[in-house]
């Protein structure tokens, strides 16, 4: 009996991760969900100018790209460490590099 | 060698062999003979070239047929030979010193080198198919896009396919490292090829989209009638030089570091000592690397980018020059004391330290703005980058190749001819490019077919003509060293140079399977502490069990053949519809190939344990 109390134990500890993983999962798909409603409502109703429409979706979009490496590739989890470093290395050389022909270009 | 020995195989079998293989020492095999056979093109293209300016106003020959032999000069030596000859030692080590069975994706590592081959192949055929590219290795706009025939679009569609090759095992490389290490073989106890092996992998990672999106916008350019460089119809022809240059200075660092991690093993071997500063050593690596993306437009100091962004990129690649003297300190502090045995491949390394030192310090003297407008496009900058070039990287890989030869082939290369062709080819190289900086501070212009009498230019370029034959010499020897060597060489022991790191743990040629046992890693060079305070071999990480091996496939020489002929399609649809054939045909004949590799389920074979207990007796 005891040891089917700890296997029980360590599988509800299992469990209740997996509850949580997945209520996380839910939550970010309906926040991802929300931000692609609320950058339709804006454009279509034309509440705001351009000049606020387009940084509001870019920030929108910014933040679905978060949820999406980060809950549903799991970057926030452990062992992804490599990855994130590969990712932020290839964003700033071609941060960089737009960086550096804009300023050549505009300055 | 006794399996060769006893069980003599056909050619078409070896042949069969070699076209199916995934297993790295083999592909290893395939890209050192596909980049020494390219080596050798480039280097007749050179001699051509100079005996065109042996003497003033020459006519060996034509001023068309003389851009094409140096447009191909600078493209076969950076595509086709150094960079594969390069992925042939990294194929060749990598594996072995970090202590692994083969390489993460071996399928991909074959699809790597036939797109390489076949891709040099293309571009190649162009001497024969109508003339080939003529607008400069950089192949800058708008003179690309306007050079009639189909030259540059053979140039567009070979790099095309090698670059794919090359990105693929980029990547390869990276998972490679990041997930296949023996147990015990921290980042930090990698030996230094194995690292800048990793950090130049993470530079093909970043730098090759941008000449795949650079060659893409040519080929439009070229056989779709966009104009994305046409100025008169709202294009831009200096975006080609920042997407090329953006590619190509991270190029320089992809081909030097990995020369940088020969070097840093042959001298630590060869001085029996540890490798002096081997964290530092790493760090100016990542520097290296880190500051190789800020530095792309000292290639276009001359285009009129402004003061500012002038001065920018001065400065950046000035700052490149602090760990790269790190470096040469580190080498020095490493012989400093050390007890230095001097064969062939220390002298590559011996002989490594002072030119590449001049090439750094002409490079700086290049990054300086103002003084660049005097140098830009003469034989000083010629002289420049052939001292980073051949006395980095060509230094390098022949270092490499006389201190792995023995782990790639069994046999050791014959150490008198090894001298030779050091000598030859280390005075030659001298003779041929010193003379040059003088050149281009009296003037003379690169890529000009002639030169003009009594402009002081005559002794010094035949002093340079002389110089490259020393270094075609070199190069027969080397040859001829390399054929002894097979027919009767001597046998290689799996040790032969007292060495420190995984790779000399093991049989040479190492069996198929690389290690029977994971190794178990204690420290930085893990065969020297056995050997100094251990049992004198590396400690097995696991018990003798079943090896998992990859199987053999074909697939990886079809699609690249596929592509091949498909290259042929787009070059050739904007004269002839049959060509659409070809394109269609092509593309089709690699999709099916990668139709079948994703539904046909292939895992592999097993090793079974009696069988390696058996090879043990």
């Amino acid at each position: 009996m005891a040891d089917n109390t700890n296997s029980n134990k360590a599988d509800s500890f299992q469990k209740q991760k997996n509850k949580e993983e997945m209520q996380k999962q839910l939550i970010t798909f309906a926040l991802m969900i929300l931000f692609t409603i609320i950058a339709f409502v804006i454009v279509a109703t034309g509440v705001m100018d351009a000049m606020f429409v387009i940084p509001i979706i870019i920030v929108l979009a910014l933040v679905q790209v978060g949820f999406q490496l980060y809950y549903f590739m799991h970057m926030k989890d452990k062992g992804h460490d490599m990855p994130a470093v590969m990712m932020y290395g290839g964003i700033w050389a071609a941060v960089l590099t737009l960086a550096g022909l804009g300023v050549i270009s505009w300055w | 060698m006794s399996t060769v020995a006893s069980q003599k195989r056909g050619f078409g079998e070896v042949l069969w062999d070699y076209l199916t293989t995934v297993d790295h020492k083999k592909i290893a095999h395939l890209y050192l003979i596909g980049g020494g056979f390219f080596f050798l093109l480039g280097g007749l293209e050179a001699m051509a070239i100079r005996i065109q300016l042996i003497k003033p106003e020459n006519d060996f020959v034509s001023a068309g047929f003389y851009n094409e032999l140096l447009t191909m000069h600078g493209t076969t030596m950076i595509f086709l030979a150094a960079m594969p000859l390069i992925f042939a030692l990294m194929n060749a080590v990598v594996p072995l010193q970090i202590g692994a069975r083969d390489v993460a994706f071996p399928f991909l590592n074959a699809l790597g080198v036939w797109l390489f081959i076949l891709g040099g192949i293309l571009l190649n055929l162009s001497w024969f198919l109508g003339g080939a590219p003529d607008a400069g290795w950089t192949a800058y706009t708008p003179l690309s896009v306007t050079s009639p025939g189909h030259g540059v679009d053979f140039y567009v569609l070979g790099l095309q396919i090698t670059g794919a090759g090359t990105l693929m095992s980029g990547i390869n490389f990276l998972v490679t490292i990041i997930n296949m290490r023996a147990p015990g073989m921290t980042y930090m106890r990698m030996p230094l090829f194995s690292w800048t092996t990793f950090v130049t992998s993470t530079l093909i990672l970043f730098a090759f989209p941008a000449l795949t999106i650079g060659l893409f916008l040519l080929m439009f350019d070229r056989m779709f009638g966009s104009a994305f460089f046409d100025v008169g119809l709202g294009g831009n022809s200096i975006i080609w030089q920042h997407l090329f240059w953006i590619f190509g200075h991270p190029e320089v660092y992809i081909l030097i570091l990995p020369a940088f991690g020969i070097f840093s093993d042959v001298i630590a071997t060869y001085s029996k000592k540890r490798l002096f500063g081997y964290t530092a050593m790493v760090f100016a690596t990542i520097l290296i690397a880190f500051l190789g993306f800020m530095v792309w437009a000292h290639h276009m100091f001359t285009v009129g980018l402004g003061p500012v962004a002038n001065s920018i990129f001065a400065i950046a690649t000035m700052a490149i020059a602090v760990p790269t003297g790190i470096k040469i300190f580190n080498w020095l502090a490493t012989m400093w004391g050390g007890r230095i045995e001097i064969n062939s491949a220390m002298l590559w390394a011996l002989g490594f330290i002072p030119s590449f030192t001049i090439g750094g310090m002409t490079g700086v003297m290049v990054a300086s703005v103002v003084a660049d407008y005097q140098y830009h496009d003469t034989y000083f900058v010629v002289a420049h980058f052939h001292y980073v070039i051949v006395g980095g990287v060509v230094f390098g890989i022949l270092a490499g190749l006389h201190y792995w030869w023995p782990k790639m082939f069994g046999r050791v290369l014959h150490e008198g001819m090894g001298k030779l062709t050091f000598w030859t080819f280390f005075i030659g190289f001298h003779l041929t490019f010193f003379i040059q900086h003088f050149l281009g501070l009296m003037g003379m212009p690169r890529r000009y077919w002639v030169f003009l009498e009594g402009q002081g230019l005559d002794t010094g370029n035949l002093i340079s003509t002389i110089g490259a034959f020393f270094m075609a010499f070199g190069v027969i020897v080397m040859l001829v060293n390399v054929v002894y060597t097979a027919v009767k060489g001597e046998k290689a022991v799996a040790d032969p140079w007292d060495g420190r790191t995984l790779e000399w743990t093991i049989a040479s040629p190492p069996p198929h399977y690389n290690f029977k046992q994971t190794p178990l890693v204690r420290g930085l060079d893990p065969l020297w502490i056995e050997k100094t305070e251990g049992k004198g071999h590396v400690t097995p990480a696991e018990p003798l069990d079943d090896i998992h091996m990859p199987n053999s496939s074909i697939l990886p020489f079809l699609m690249s053949v596929g592509l091949f002929i498909a290259g042929f399609g787009f070059i050739y649809q904007v004269d002839y519809n049959w060509a659409y054939i070809l394109l269609f045909g092509g593309m089709a004949m690699t999709l099916v190939c990668m139709l079948i590799r994703s539904l046909k389920d292939d895992h592999g074979y097993h090793i079974p344990k009696v069988e390696l207990e058996r090879e043990a007796d």
